[in-house]
């Protein structure tokens, strides 16, 4: 899983693209964990649009960071989730928990709709 | 009915084979021409069960994880998971939603989305001597004229 990271005082967005699996998610975790400590930011940013598979591993990272901004009075938010990735997810009931910007969802799914064709 | 082809597939329980359980079974998979959902769904449940594998039955080990497929001509597939790890002390209560022994960071929701995914789900377990996952799926069969003209 390639990550590429772009940090400002005020948000951290970190753009994920591969497969999100357990064997990646401790990685990813660590690095996540990282920036997220070295940052005074209250908002960490998870764009999953490069994301082409993810399981519960997946659902387990979001939960985890989920508490964690929480914990330090901040905000997590998901963006750029495909339809199918959002099917697990909601199996987790994640469509409940406020992370999700404005219409992100269906935003960034058609901007990759334009572009495949 | 007999199966029209089989696989038997045996790797240790190390993560980075969890993407190589998952490109094999779809691999297989796709003489069967599955939807782009169906192969989705059993490239799915497949992760979640070798993952099981490696994070509970393999805790702090390395063991040898198997996997054997049969596919059907009614496009009915079986996928056997099978570890000769620690086993699963209560089964009800491991697939129940939300439960995990493996920490913060584990949704506790591998089993529900095997179960989500495919359109069977059988789970034995012992003790001290493993754990077999047992997952059926149906892959529509369609027309395949358009080709064979």
């Amino acid at each position: 899983m390639v990550i590429r990271m772009d940090n400002s005082p005020n948000a951290i967005t970190i753009w994920l693209s591969g497969e999100l699996d357990h064997h990646a998610a401790r990685d990813l975790r660590e690095q996540v964990d990282g920036a997220v400590n070295r940052s005074v930011a209250k908002v960490l940013r998870l764009d999953f649009s490069g994301v082409t598979f993810m399981d519960s591993s997946g659902i387990g990272l979001i939960m985890g960071r989920y508490r964690l901004m929480a914990a330090r009075g901040g905000q997590l938010l998901v963006v750029g989730a495909s339809e199918r990735l959002l099917r697990v997810m909601k199996l987790a009931g994640l469509e409940k928990l406020p992370v999700w910007e404005n219409h992100t969802v269906l935003q960034s799914s058609t901007k990759r709709e334009v572009k495949r064709r | 009915m007999k199966p029209m082809n089989e696989m038997k597939l045996t790797f240790p329980s190390r993560s980075a084979n969890e993407s190589f359980a998952r490109s094999a079974v779809a691999s297989f998979l796709s003489q069967l021409d599955p939807a782009v959902d169906e192969l989705a769904d059993l490239r799915t449940a497949v992760s979640e069960a070798v993952t099981n594998c490696i994070v509970h039955a393999y805790r702090d080990t390395i063991g040898s994880i198997t996997i054997q497929m049969r596919l059907y001509a009614d496009g009915r597939t079986v996928i056997k998971i099978r570890d000769r790890g620690c086993g699963i002390d209560n089964v009800e209560q491991a697939m129940e939603p939300l439960f995990t022994t493996g920490g913060d960071d584990r949704s506790g929701l591998g089993f529900s989305v095997m179960e989500s995914f495919t359109d069977r789900l059988k789970v034995s377990s012992k003790i001290g001597k493993g754990t077999v996952v047992t997952m059926e799926k149906y892959i529509v069969v369609r027309e395949r004229q358009a080709k064979t003209v």
